[in-house]
């Protein structure tokens, strides 16, 4: 996978928890995921479609997400239930959409299927591609959580 | 048109996330008359069959049932609800879907993610 493709990701990432969750994250150095289970108790995948095939996803602790969500809604939420899903699909939605836009921009055009959620501890993570999977962490005031991108060549 | 605190909107976005914030930023505004609908052939019965009528419409794009954008065709494609203002408010910054909006008559745009003062700034656009 071209490394430059998750740049676009990161920034994304950067923005929309900055603008709608008020929360500055410092992103730590990427890795190659060499296994399914999430690195979190919370996650979010995208289906990418287009000149590529491929998934992103993002794993939130739950400390971290309950932070992140309380800031959003500007109400204190205490547990992983429906509200706290729906709004790690969102973020996840966004960061795509702003990712995408950006890739747009050097000319490759991807299409973003609905979000899926799933939450537990030790959750998997299956991506649509046998690719390799690249991982960014990043930490919080209130905790981590990770992104992953894999995408076929 | 003004804008007038007192309108009747209608927010549709399938996440209630979103719903939630946006009516999170319109009560900031000052608005107080707030419905929302998850999709957009709900939002479509709802906007039909309102009373009072509905002074603003606020949609996302990416809806199952009926998308955002075909929401916007179908209000403007109807002669009783064309001049409605409708803000779509989405993730897809694209440029071509920009272009398709503004082609079916959005009468504002809000790329996801915002800010409170963004949406402020854009219902001042639509209501000078």
């Amino acid at each position: 996978m071209d490394a430059q493709l998750i740049n676009p990701f990161i920034k994304a990432t950067l923005n929309v928890l900055e603008t709608m969750a008020f929360t500055k994250p410092t992103p730590q150095k990427p890795f190659l995921k060499q296994d399914i289970k999430a690195k979190g108790d919370v996650s979010s995948i995208i289906g990418l479609s287009g000149e590529s095939k491929g998934t992103i996803s993002i794993t939130f602790t739950e400390a971290c997400i309950l932070s992140i969500v309380s800031n959003m809604f500007g109400e204190k939420m205490t547990q992983l239930d429906e509200e706290v899903m729906d709004a790690v699909g969102e973020i996840a939605n966004m960061i795509s959409g702003q990712a995408r836009q950006e890739l747009e921009g050097r000319g490759k055009i991807l299409y973003a299927a609905v979000p899926t959620m799933i939450k537990g501890k030790d959750h998997t993570i299956s991506h649509k591609t046998t690719a390799p999977i690249m991982a960014v962490p990043f930490g919080t005031e209130y905790g981590d959580f990770t992104i992953e991108v894999c995408f076929e060549e | 048109m003004p804008l007038d605190l007192n309108m009747n909107v209608l927010v549709v976005d399938d996440f209630l996330t979103m719903r939630r914030i946006l009516k999170n930023i319109l009560k900031q505004v000052g608005f107080k008359k707030m419905e929302e609908a998850e999709d957009g052939a709900q939002a479509l019965d709802m906007i039909k069959n309102a009373d009072p009528v509905f002074d603003l419409i606020i949609a996302d794009w990416n809806m199952p049932k009926m998308t955002g954008i075909e929401l916007l065709k179908a209000i403007r494609a109807d002669p009783e609800l064309k001049h409605l203002p409708v803000i779509m408010v989405t993730a897809e910054a694209q440029k071509s879907r920009v272009l398709e909006a503004v082609q079916a008559g959005v009468s504002n745009y809000i790329v996801k993610p915002f800010t409170a003062e963004t949406v402020k700034t854009k219902l001042e656009q639509v209501f000078k």
